[in-house]
């Protein structure tokens, strides 16, 4: 932390805000709900605060390296922590998250509201992201990862993914 | 003299261990590519989980010992998880019902351990009970799938669960340790575990037109005090061999 004098905290939190998923095109990990904390200790310096997606998710330690590298682009040296409680739900992914993933071809997750814990054997349909129909099909309930599953729209005959609520 | 909680811990990231490499072992042999992704990403949660609790240990043990040291330094006898998980993929529908029996298990494990008075397991329950819901999802329809399909897909799914049924026992056991970690509030009660995991095999059985099998069949225990099967040694060694061959080893 020696170039930087007294970092705006406003300056440091957009840095990490900013910064993308590594397997969601151009969805940032603000978008997604992960940073849950940003603080500036003169003492410590910087330390960020991440919720884990999913507990086996192979791009956690990749975008924890993201952040560091972000920050010090911007010459600040920062320590990264995971906090697992509470639990990541996709419901703090936030309306410019859901809408970039529609975007990209992903359907964005249903809202789950308070009752996160429970996932029971059925589920809604999917809007499929290209035409809009909700007459699908489910290839496999897990995807190219974890949080997404496969389907096929019997509408326009695409293929398409659906990110999981969870 | 391991204390009962890091017995507890290690018995529970074991279990999420033996299991993923189990499904590991298999991808690339699912009946359709679809299928080696869901079981591969099945086996990551898993791996996360045991990921999670094996840093715990390090930590409650104070020993030094960190999350790999768990996984890859530790001898065969030392694993503590129960038989059902090192069962062999001796067919797809081995593969599914022995991982169905498991995620009807940990379901109810991981949503009581969310209120468990230690925070860290608190705190992992929490997450990985939403992730097995998925897994449970998953598992019980494919179980619906083979049972209710083919003659020879009914058959193979009988055959499956009549050669793994005995190890079910072994998930509901309760030794000192349950006991004074359930006293403490720590783990949940295994006879309230018992009669979720009861409902749900109940329920997708009869679905699966699958009868379950009628006691009295001799139980299969013993992973839990490290007391393991034939094959155990060999699944273990591969999965630590680059660990052990090269100690210090980084990739």
């Amino acid at each position: 932390m020696s170039a930087d004098t007294a970092p705006s905290p406003a300056a440091v939190e957009a840095i990490v805000l900013a910064v993308e998923d590594p397997e969601l095109p151009h969805v940032t990990i603000g978008e997604l709900g992960m940073v849950r904390s940003v603080t500036i200790d003169e003492a410590n310096g910087i330390e960020v605060v991440l919720t884990p997606t999913y507990t086996g998710c192979p791009a956690t330690e990749q975008i924890r390296d993201d952040v560091v590298a972000a920050l010090a682009e911007n010459g600040h040296s920062a320590t990264v922590r995971f906090a697992m409680s509470p639990p990541w739900t996709t419901d703090w992914i936030t309306e410019t998250g859901r809408r970039k993933l529609r975007e990209a071809g992903i359907t964005p997750p249903g809202h789950l509201g308070p009752s996160t814990v429970s996932v029971t054997l059925r589920q809604t349909d999917p809007t499929c992201p290209r035409c809009g129909s909700h007459e699908s099909r489910l290839v496999s309930e897990f995807g190219g990862t974890a949080c997404k599953s496969s389907h096929v729209c019997t509408t326009c005959l695409e293929p398409f993914e659906r990110f999981k609520a969870i | 003299m391991q204390t009962p909680l890091l017995t507890f811990i290690l018995r529970q990231g074991d279990r999420s261990l033996v299991l993923a490499q189990r499904l590991l072992e298999y991808i690339t042999r699912s009946p359709e590519i679809e299928e080696d992704m869901a079981l591969s990403n099945i086996a990551l949660d898993l791996i996360g989980q045991a990921r999670i609790l094996y840093t715990y240990a390090g930590e409650f043990e104070g020993l030094g010992h960190d999350e790999d040291h768990f996984a890859f330094q530790r001898d065969p006898d030392q694993f503590l998880s129960p038989i059902l998980v090192e069962r062999p993929n001796t067919d797809f529908a081995h593969v599914i019902v022995r991982q169905f029996l498991h995620d009807a298990f940990a379901v109810p494990l991981w949503a009581r351990l969310a209120v468990s008075s230690d925070t860290t397991l608190a705190g992992l329950g929490a997450k990985a009970s939403k992730e097995a819901a998925y897994h449970l999802r998953h598992s019980s329809a494919w179980v619906i799938r083979l049972g209710d399909g083919t003659d020879e897909s009914h058959e193979r799914a009988c055959d499956a669960l009549n050669a793994l049924w005995p190890c079910t026992e072994e998930l509901f056991e309760i030794d000192e340790i349950d006991a004074e970690l359930f006293t403490a509030g720590v783990s949940p009660d295994p006879t309230a575990l018992r009669g979720e995991w009861d409902r749900t095999v109940d329920e997708v059985l009869a679905a699966a037109t699958l009868t379950r099998p009628v006691p009295p069949t001799p139980a299969v225990t013993g992973g839990l005090s490290g007391l393991h099967e034939d094959d155990f040694d060999r699944l273990i060694g591969e999965m630590q061999e680059l660990a052990r061959a090269h100690p210090g080893v980084e990739w």
